[in-house]
């Protein structure tokens, strides 16, 4: 029928092992391999589109024209920015914790990389795909609190203490209804594992079968995981104008280009859950009734990953448009909003979302 | 493939992709010693003192309250997916659950816990 890439990864494993014969293990060698390469790839070419759109975008909104010199329209400006990067010196400083210095880059990378092997990009295309799938993205995309914490606290330098403080309280805090506004939609879909929930979504999303709870759920999932990407407005933790850079000030070249590298790819990791979630992942956009049928089937004509990808880089743009128009919050407003308003609605719109469900189970038995 | 496998390959990537940068970096990138570029950056001048030191804390309350609420949601996770199945029954027993919960925020609230000072 349509091309799909699953039928080119099987294409791939099936001459893999023609070509191997009885070494089953040099085939899983290979395909690890490969797996790693492909996850790699795939990272580092969309944290480069990210950026090059970011500059462009953020070009836009002040009347600016944003990089144009290297390549047309700048599109090769975040390459060449990637290797001048790679050959800018490592600065070590006097006085700080060598050790924890460059233990937290790993941290933050092994977060995002492992948080990014878990996202369904498409019918059969997804690494990671554990039975407690999305708790699993949770969890591990913790990893990266640790890491800022580690930055900011072994630099030795006030700011950077300062800066990440600020952030491990925002992420912490903003991580709850984040966490509780996707309890609700596990509610609603009764299963953790990821591949069950998008298949749960096969007629309608569940921002629609989810009614009123499922909108409030989701735009406080919107606002919660923009806190998180420590963009926007909530940028406290790297605010420029009184702290340098945030937890990240002493760190140069290399060192840095992987925070820099770990912030974008985390606004498309957020985007990424919450399009699992809300928008039903690779689910094509279906209209449950009889006469909508002829636009169902021209719906499932576009390719699964074209459907993940441009839901993703919708909401990826929802995120930049609001990071470019509203002006930062200061730390009381930002943990007011959090603790008084944020949390209170979630939990009470969980418990909404939970008598609903029971509604539904009383009327099917 | 199982997932667990592919887990591990993933987080290796990580470890291996960073070192693999600051290697290139080390080898590729110029270097020069200089007293001046191992001062800690804050403004331009001096700093003083070390940064190891007390710092507000608020951040603490902030930390204790987020342990409670996380290991909250790890609590209802398990309670989420059977859902289904245990209807008005299980509404009311995640109920009192949450009546205890709130409770406890109710009580940070009134003692000005959630203020930031």
């Amino acid at each position: 029928m349509d091309f799909e890439l699953v039928n080119l990864i099987s294409w791939i494993d099936e001459s893999l092992r023609d070509l191997c014969g009885d070494a089953s293990w040099a085939v899983s060698l290979i395909e690890y391999v490969l797996i790693a390469i492909a996850f790699l790839g795939l990272y580092c070419v969309l944290a480069l589109i990210l950026i090059l759109l970011e500059r462009k975008i953020c070009a836009d909104f002040q009347c600016r024209i944003g990089p144009n010199r290297v390549g047309p329209w700048g599109l090769c400006q975040p390459i060449a920015d990637m290797f001048k990067i790679l050959l800018k010196e490592i600065i070590t400083l006097k006085n700080n914790d060598k050790f924890l210095f460059f233990t937290a880059p790993f941290l933050i990378l092994a977060g995002s990389l492992g948080t990014f092997g878990a996202l369904q990009f498409g019918k059969g295309l997804v690494g990671v795909d554990f039975n407690v799938g999305i708790f699993y993205m949770l969890a591990i995309s913790s990893l990266g609190v640790i890491g800022i914490l580690l930055a900011g606290w072994s630099s030795d330098n006030k700011y950077t203490l300062i800066g990440a403080m600020r952030s491990g309280a925002q992420l912490i805090s903003y991580e709850i209804s984040a966490g509780i506004s996707i309890l609700t939609m596990v509610l609603l879909g009764g299963s953790l594992n990821l591949t069950d929930l998008i298949e749960g979504q096969k007629d309608s999303w569940y921002l629609f079968q989810g009614h009123i709870p499922a909108i409030i759920a989701f735009i406080i999932y919107l606002i919660a995981g923009h806190a998180e990407t420590n963009r926007g407005p909530f940028d406290l933790p790297e605010a420029e104008s009184e702290l340098c850079a945030g937890y990240h000030t002493e760190y140069s070249g290399i060192t840095f280009g992987f925070f820099y590298l770990a912030e974008y790819l985390n606004m498309f990791i957020i985007a990424g859950i919450g399009t699992m979630v809300f928008l039903g992942g690779w689910q094509p956009f279906h209209i449950n009734y009889e006469w909508a049928s002829g636009f169902n089937e021209l719906m499932d004509y576009i390719p699964s990953y074209c459907w993940f990808v441009g839901k993703v880089f919708m909401l990826v743009l929802l995120s930049l448009w609001v990071r470019w128009s509203f002006p930062r919050l200061r730390i009381d407003q930002l943990l007011h909003l959090e603790w008084k308003i944020l949390m209170p609605i979630s939990l009470v719109n969980m418990l909404l979302m939970a008598g609903w469900v029971a509604y539904i189970a009383a009327q099917n038995n | 493939m199982g997932s667990s496998e592919i887990f591990v390959v993933v987080l290796i990537t990580a470890i291996v992709m960073v070192s693999a940068a600051m290697l290139i970096a080390w080898w590729a990138a110029p270097s020069s010693k200089n007293a001046q570029k191992g001062e800690t950056y804050e403004c331009g001048i001096p700093t003083r003192g070390t940064s190891w030191m007390q710092f507000n804390v608020g951040y603490y309350l902030f930390a204790i309250l987020f342990l409670m609420f996380d290991v909250e949601t790890v609590l209802l996770f398990p309670w989420a997916v059977i859902m289904k199945s245990l209807g008005v029954d299980g509404l009311i027993a995640v109920g009192f659950f949450l009546v205890v919960l709130v409770l406890g925020l109710a009580y940070a609230w009134r003692k000005g816990a959630l203020e930031w000072k």
